[in-house]
C-alpha cells in the first residue's frame, strides 16, 4: 500500500513539473512569448501595467522608468521602475515567484487586467531563456529597501530566493518597485514594439510620466495632465450577463437563504420586486434553498431573467479619461494640426456597462493613417483584424468627411479608440481583440462619425482657404496668353491688356471670395462648439438590449444621389 | 468672304477688350451645344440648335482656362486667314500648344481640348470651320459613275481602283463641283469592309449608283457630300448599317444631323434619306441563320430605350423596329449576311430591298 502511495506522490510531482514548463511552452502564443521580438514587448508591458496599476490605486501620479539594454547576442536587460507604494516584503516572493498569483482575478472592477500570465511569467521566461534570476528592489517609503534575486521553483510553483538584502537609509524617501530581467529577445522599433507600446501608453495615460532608455537612446514621454482619472468602483454582476454555468456556481457559493435574497444581494440593480417577479416567472418554489436548485430550475431562472425588465447596471464603475485628457494625450505625443475627441455616454452589452472614447487627430507630426486601440487604457497592438474596433473603423464612410480612403482614411490621421469596461469581451485568451458585439461596434462608429465630422469640417475650411489662394493664381496664370491673343485679334497692346485683367481680379476680389470666406467662418464656428453633447443621441434611455435601430440615417441619406448621371451622349463627329 | 470672317474674329477680341477697359468681367456668349438646347424641326425634319446661350466668363475658375483657349483659337484663325493658308485642326492644336510661362501647365493638353473650341467659335460666330481656314483628316470614300471637279483637277470616281475617292474635309461648293453623273441613287455604307466588298463586285456599275462609306460615324465632309449630291442631283439616299442601335444612330445623324453639330444640320443633314437595313426583321425575311446574331448587352438595352424617346425616332416603323429588337434580344452585323454566301449582299439582299422599296423612313 505505502509503496503505491509513494510512487503516486512522485508521479504527481513529475506531472506538476512537466505541466508548468509544458504549459508555458505550449501556450507561449497566449502568454505573449511567441517570438523574441514580442517577448521584449510582453515584459515591458507586464512591468508597466503593474506600475500604472500600483500608482493609480495609491492615487500617485505615475513616474515610470523603462530601460532596455543589450547585454549579449539576442540577450537584453529590461528594467522597469515606478514610484508606487512598493510591495510588502512578505508579498514579494508570491508576486514574482508564483505563477497565476494575483489579486485582480476575481474582482469586478475596471482594471488593466492581465494579458498573458503576469509578471511571474516574465520571471519564468527570463529564467528559461538565460538562466538569470530576476532582481526586485522595493521600498514602501520607510527608508528600508529590500533587494531580492528571485527564480521560480517550477516543481513547487513558488519563489526561490537566490539573494536577499535590506539596506536602511532614513533619508531615502523613495517608494516604489524596480524590477530587472535578463531575457532572450530582439529589439526593434516597429508598429508592435515596446517603443510603440510606450508611446500609446503615454497617449492613453497622459497623467503618467515615462522615461525610456532604449538601445537607441532616451525617449521621454512627458506628463500632459496633472490629474489622475476618477477611481472606478467595484460592482456586482448584472443579471443580463449571467449564463447558466455562472449562475449555477454562484448559487452554490451563496450564503443567501432564499432565491429572492440571492438575487438581490449577489447582483447589481435587482430590487426585491424584480427578484420576486423573476422567481414567479421561473415557477420555482420560492422557498427552495438556492443551493438546492436543480439544473432544470437554474435554466428556468436564467430564462425568467430574460423576460424581466431590469434597470441598467450602475456606471460609476467606469472611469473614462474624458475628452480633455484624450486631447492632451494625443496632443503631447502627436502634436496634430487639429483634433476632435468624444466620450460617449455609458452603454451596456449583455449586462456589462461599457463606454467608448474616440479621438481623431489630423496632421502635424502624423504622416499616415494609424489606428490605435485601447481597452481600459492598455494599448492593443496585435490581432487588429479580428477586433470590433478595427471593423467599426472600416465601416465608417471616410470619404463623406473629406478623408478619402476605404477602410482607413487615406490621410494623415491618428485614430484613437478606447473601450472602458468592467469586463472587456476579448475574442480569445491572448486578449488582443475586442469581440464584435453590435452595440459596441455601434458606439464606436457613432463616436468616430462625430469626430470625423469635426475633422471633415475643419479640413473643408482648410481646403477652401487653399482654394482661394489657388483661385487668384488661376486668374493671374492665364492672363498673359489671353492678352497676347487679344492683341493678335485687335492690335491692342498685350501688356496693357494684361494689366487690365490683373486690375479686374483685384477690383472684384472681395466679391469673388465672399462666399468662400463665409464658408470658412462657418466651419470654424462648428469646430469651436463644445463637444460634450452628441447630436446622435435621442431616446436611448431604456435599458434595451435590442441591437436594432442602428443609427444609419446618415448613410442612408446620401444614397439617393448616387448613380445620377447627366446623360448626354453624342456620337463623335 | 474671308474679310467678313476676319471682321467677326476681331469683333470678338474688341468685345472682350472693351469689357476689360470698363473693369467688367469679360463674357463670351456661346450657344449651348447639348441635348438641353436642341429641338427637332418638324417641318425641316432636322435637329436644330435652340436659343440657349452659355456665358464663358474670365472670373470663373471653371472657365478661365477655356476663356484663354477660346481667345487663342480665334487669334490663330485670324492669323491663318491673313496668311491665306488652310491648316488641319491638328496643326492648329500644335500651333497653339505651349507651356504657360512660370507654370508647368500646357495651353492645350490634347486635341480634345482645341476641337470643341473650334466648334464653339463656329456656332458663336455663325460660320464654318472651312471659313476659318481649318480642315480635318478625311475619313470617307466614294466610288461610282460621277466626275468631281476639285480645283483644277477632274476626278473620275469610277476609276479609283480598289480604294475609291477620298472625300475631302472641305466639301463646300466653292471648292468641289459634280459633273457627268450617271448614278440613280446613293448607297451609304457604315462599314469600310462591306464598301470594299461592293466596290470589288462593281456594285455601283451593276446597280448604277454611288457607294459611299463614312467608316463608322461619317465625318462632316462625307455628310456634306451626301447632302449636296441629294440636293443638287436629286439622288435618293439609302443607308446601310449594322442592325444595332449604334448603326441606327449613324443613320439618324446622316438623316437629321447631330446634337453636337446641330447648328450645321441644314448643311449636313439629308432628311430624305431612307434606311435600307439591316433590321432585325431581316433575320426572318432572309432566313439568316440564328447563330450569326448577337445577344444584346446592357449598353444596347440602355441606348435602345433612350432612342425610343428621341423625337426623330418617333415614326411608328422605328418604334416597331426598336421594340422588336428589344423583344427578340438580338442584333446583327453587316458581315452576318456572308453566312448566306459572300455575294449574297450585292446579288440578293440589296437588289431585293431596293426593288421592293423595303425601307424604313
Amino acid at each position: 500500500m505505502s509503496d503505491i502511495k509513494k510512487s503516486a506522490q512522485e508521479l504527481a510531482k513529475d506531472q506538476r513539473e512537466i505541466s508548468i514548463s509544458e504549459f508555458f511552452e505550449k501556450n507561449r502564443h497566449l502568454l505573449g512569448y511567441d517570438n523574441k521580438m514580442k517577448a521584449l514587448l510582453t515584459i515591458v508591458r507586464e512591468g508597466v501595467d503593474n506600475a500604472l496599476d500600483a500608482t493609480e490605486e495609491s492615487r500617485i501620479l505615475p513616474d515610470i522608468y523603462v530601460k532596455i539594454e543589450e547585454v549579449g547576442s539576442d540577450k537584453y536587460k529590461i528594467v522597469i521602475k515606478d514610484n508606487g507604494p512598493g510591495i510588502l516584503k512578505k508579498q514579494i516572493p508570491n508576486i514574482f515567484g508564483k505563477l497565476l498569483y494575483g489579486s485582480k482575478f476575481h474582482k469586478l472592477r475596471q482594471s488593466r487586467g492581465q494579458q498573458g500570465i503576469g509578471i511571474s511569467g516574465c520571471v519564468l521566461y527570463s529564467q528559461l531563456t538565460t538562466g538569470e534570476p530576476t532582481k526586485v528592489i522595493s521600498s514602501t517609503g520607510d527608508g528600508k529597501t529590500h533587494k531580492y534575486d528571485i527564480k521560480i521553483n517550477v516543481q513547487k510553483n513558488e519563489a526561490t530566493i537566490m539573494k536577499e538584502e535590506v539596506t536602511e537609509d532614513k533619508d531615502n524617501k523613495w517608494h516604489g518597485v524596480q524590477v530587472s530581467f535578463v531575457a532572450e529577445g530582439v529589439y526593434r522599433e516597429h508598429k508592435q514594439s515596446a517603443l510603440e507600446y510606450l508611446k500609446q501608453v503615454a497617449i492613453a495615460n497622459p497623467y503618467a510620466n515615462i522615461v525610456f532608455d532604449s538601445p537607441n537612446g532616451r525617449v521621454e514621454f512627458v506628463r500632459g495632465v496633472e490629474k489622475l482619472p476618477v477611481e472606478p468602483k467595484e460592482i456586482k454582476p448584472h443579471l443580463y450577463g449571467v449564463e447558466v454555468g455562472i449562475m449555477a456556481r454562484m448559487l452554490k457559493d451563496t450564503k443567501a437563504r432564499t432565491i429572492v435574497s440571492f438575487l438581490t444581494s449577489e447582483f447589481s440593480r435587482v430590487g426585491s420586486l424584480s427578484a420576486k417577479q423573476i422567481v414567479k416567472t421561473s415557477e420555482i418554489d420560492p422557498m427552495t434553498s438556492p443551493r438546492k436548485l436543480e439544473h432544470k430550475e437554474i435554466v428556468a431562472l436564467v430564462d425568467a431573467v430574460k423576460q424581466t425588465k431590469l434597470s441598467r447596471p450602475p456606471t460609476d464603475c467606469l472611469s473614462p479619461l474624458g475628452e480633455d485628457a484624450v486631447s492632451a494625450g494625443l496632443k503631447k505625443e502627436l502634436n496634430p494640426e487639429f483634433m476632435a475627441t468624444l466620450t460617449r455616454p455609458p452603454e451596456v452589452y449583455r449586462g456589462w456597462p461599457f463606454q467608448i472614447e474616440v479621438g481623431i487627430a489630423y496632421g502635424g507630426s502624423i504622416t499616415e493613417a494609424n489606428l490605435m486601440r485601447f481597452t481600459n487604457r492598455v494599448p492593443l497592438l496585435y490581432q487588429a483584424g479580428d477586433c470590433a474596433i478595427t471593423k467599426a473603423v472600416s465601416q465608417v464612410d471616410w470619404k463623406r468627411y473629406g478623408l478619402s480612403g476605404d477602410k482607413l482614411p487615406d490621410a494623415p490621421v491618428a485614430i484613437f479608440v478606447h473601450m472602458i469596461s468592467v469586463w472587456v469581451p476579448f475574442t480569445s485568451e491572448s486578449k488582443e481583440a475586442v469581440a464584435s458585439y453590435s452595440v459596441i461596434m455601434k458606439e464606436v462608429k457613432l463616436a468616430l462619425q462625430d469626430c470625423a465630422r469635426k475633422v471633415g469640417s475643419y479640413l473643408s475650411g482648410v481646403r477652401r482657404a487653399a482654394a482661394i489662394k489657388e483661385k487668384k493664381s488661376i486668374f493671374e496664370k492665364y492672363a498673359p496668353e489671353t492678352a497676347i491673343a487679344i492683341e493678335e485679334l485687335t492690335g491692342k497692346n498685350a501688356k496693357e491688356t494684361e494689366k487690365m485683367i490683373i486690375k479686374l481680379v483685384e477690383d472684384k476680389w472681395g466679391e469673388i471670395v465672399k462666399e468662400d470666406l463665409e464658408a470658412i467662418e462657418n466651419a470654424k464656428k462648428k469646430n469651436g462648439e463644445p463637444a460634450e453633447s452628441s447630436e446622435d443621441e435621442s431616446g436611448e434611455e431604456e435599458p434595451s438590449e435590442t441591437e436594432k435601430g442602428e443609427e444609419e440615417s446618415e448613410e442612408a441619406a446620401d444614397e439617393g444621389h448616387e448613380g445620377e448621371e447627366e446623360e448626354e451622349k453624342e456620337v463623335k463627329d | 468672304m474671308p474679310e467678313e470672317t476676319k471682321k467677326r474674329l476681331s469683333k470678338l477680341g474688341e468685345n472682350v477688350h472693351s469689357q476689360l477697359s470698363q473693369v467688367k468681367n469679360p463674357d463670351i456668349n456661346l450657344p449651348i451645344r447639348a441635348l438641353s438646347n436642341i429641338y427637332f424641326d418638324e417641318k425641316k425634319k432636322l435637329i436644330m440648335l435652340g436659343g440657349k446661350v452659355s456665358h464663358r466668363t474670365y472670373l470663373n475658375v471653371a472657365h478661365t482656362r477655356k476663356f484663354m483657349q477660346t481667345m487663342m483659337v480665334a487669334a490663330e484663325c485670324k492669323k491663318i486667314i491673313d496668311q491665306n493658308v488652310t491648316i488641319s485642326i491638328r496643326d492648329l492644336y500644335y500651333a497653339l500648344k505651349r507651356t504657360i510661362p512660370d507654370t508647368r501647365e500646357e495651353t492645350f493638353d490634347s486635341q480634345g481640348e482645341s476641337d470643341p473650341i473650334i466648334e464653339d467659335l463656329e456656332a458663336a460666330m455663325n460660320t464654318l470651320r472651312e471659313k476659318l481656314n481649318l480642315k480635318a483628316d478625311r475619313k470617307g470614300y466614294m466610288a461610282g459613275q460621277i466626275k468631281i471637279l476639285d480645283g483644277r483637277d477632274t476626278i473620275d470616281a469610277s476609276r479609283m481602283g480598289s480604294s475609291g475617292w477620298g472625300i475631302p474635309s472641305n466639301m463646300e461648293p466653292e471648292k468641289i463641283h459634280f459633273k457627268d453623273n450617271k448614278a440613280k441613287f446613293i448607297l451609304v455604307i457604315e462599314k469600310d469592309a462591306v464598301w470594299q466588298r461592293l466596290n470589288e463586285d462593281r456594285f455601283w456599275e451593276k446597280q448604277n449608283c454611288l457607294i459611299v462609306t463614312g467608316k463608322g460615324q461619317p465625318d462632316r465632309g462625307t455628310r456634306r457630300l451626301i447632302n449636296r449630291l441629294h440636293n443638287e442631283l436629286k439622288l435618293p439616299v439609302y443607308v446601310l448599317t449594322d442592325g444595332d442601335v449604334w448603326g441606327y444612330y449613324i443613320y439618324s445623324v446622316i438623316k437629321q444631323g447631330s446634337i453636337n453639330l446641330s447648328f450645321l444640320s441644314d448643311r449636313l443633314g439629308t432628311p430624305d434619306a431612307k434606311f435600307i437595313g439591316l433590321t432585325t426583321k431581316d433575320i426572318e425575311k432572309f432566313k439568316i441563320p440564328g447563330n450569326v446574331t448577337i445577344k444584346l448587352n446592357k449598353g444596347d438595352h440602355k441606348r435602345a430605350k433612350e432612342m425610343l424617346n428621341y423625337v426623330w425616332f418617333k415614326p411608328k416603323e422605328w418604334q416597331a423596329e426598336i421594340k422588336h429588337m428589344l423583344q427578340v434580344d438580338h442584333k446583327l452585323e453587316l458581315e452576318a449576311l456572308s453566312a448566306k454566301g459572300i455575294r449574297f449582299i450585292s446579288e440578293t439582299y440589296l437588289p431585293q430591298k431596293i426593288k421592293q422599296k423595303d425601307f424604313l423612313p
